[in-house]
């Protein structure tokens, strides 16, 4: 469902450390919960915790390289909330042009 | 339009959606638009929908009720209360829909910025819970996506019809 989706997407974006993960994996394609941990002064429990969260939202996939497990980002929840925010503007963007119009009249009364 | 960049949209945090928009106007009459009656009926509603009441009592504490009504009869009612009224920088109220589709209410603040002539206008609305928030874009954007690429041609053909005359 589109709509918990969103909310898992959302939940995940919440914290200012897993959108340094994500900006970070967006940055180097992947990287492993060891190498995630190192910039955050945090545990490696701790950083798993907040894997799990953007996991669960889909914003991020493990994958198996012997021994190693990369997390990767998956960028497609993200291209959700972007959709959804571009309905919004959309939807602000029209009522704006409407007062653009407004505004041009005001300032300009004569109709130049 | 030429020149005016769009809406930007951000979620600043869980329960709020942020919109930052420039017009070319001072921010006198920015704060006019969404506050004068005779103004605020002549662009604030959706496509097909015209505002029928307007009624706005600008003081803190003072309530602001908004009628619109819509195709084939239809209405859609919203109404608050002003809380800061700082004309022209800051103007901040509650804003509630008679139907409730988000449930409760949320707080609205409207932040104007001027420089060189034109007015940065950021809007921030805070609801009551995350959920309420996502509902937001839900409902009404899925009601209102594809008549709101309606309404725009025609308001662009409006405004090209008004350049011309």
């Amino acid at each position: 469902m589109m709509t918990e989706r969103l909310d898992a997407t959302f939940a995940a974006l919440a914290d200012p450390t897993r959108r340094a993960i994500l900006a970070r994996l967006a940055r180097d394609g992947e990287a492993t919960v060891t190498e995630l941990a190192a910039p955050f002064a945090m545990s490696q429990p701790a950083v798993s915790k907040h894997l799990k969260v953007l996991e669960r939202a889909g914003l991020v996939t493990r994958g198996r390289n012997g021994r190693r497990r990369p997390c990767r980002l998956d960028p497609r929840p993200l291209q959700e909330v972007t959709d959804w925010l571009a309905e919004y503007r959309r939807f602000w963007e029209e009522r704006y042009r409407a007062l653009d119009a407004l505004l041009d009249e005001l300032q300009d009364p004569e109709g130049g | 339009m030429n020149g005016t960049p769009g809406v930007q949209v951000t979620t600043p945090s869980d329960t709020e959606i942020a919109m930052t928009r420039a017009f070319r106007a001072p921010r006198r009459l920015v704060f006019d638009a969404w506050t004068r009656p005779e103004l605020v009926v002549r662009w604030y509603g959706a496509h097909g929908w015209t505002i029928v009441e307007c009624e706005i009592d600008l003081r803190v504490g003072g309530a602001w009720r908004f009628v619109w009504r819509g195709p084939g009869g239809a209405g859609m009612a919203a109404s608050g209360r002003y809380r800061e009224i700082a004309p022209p920088v800051r103007l901040v109220y509650t804003e509630s829909f008679d139907d409730h589709w988000y449930p409760g209410e949320s707080l609205v603040t409207h932040e104007l910025h001027e420089a060189h002539g034109r007015t940065t206008l950021t809007t921030t609305w805070r609801f009551p819970s995350r959920q309420a928030r996502d509902l937001v874009l839900r409902s009404p954007m899925e009601r209102g996506a594809a008549e709101g690429f309606e309404r725009l041609d025609g308001v662009l053909a409006a405004i090209e019809t008004r350049r011309q005359q």
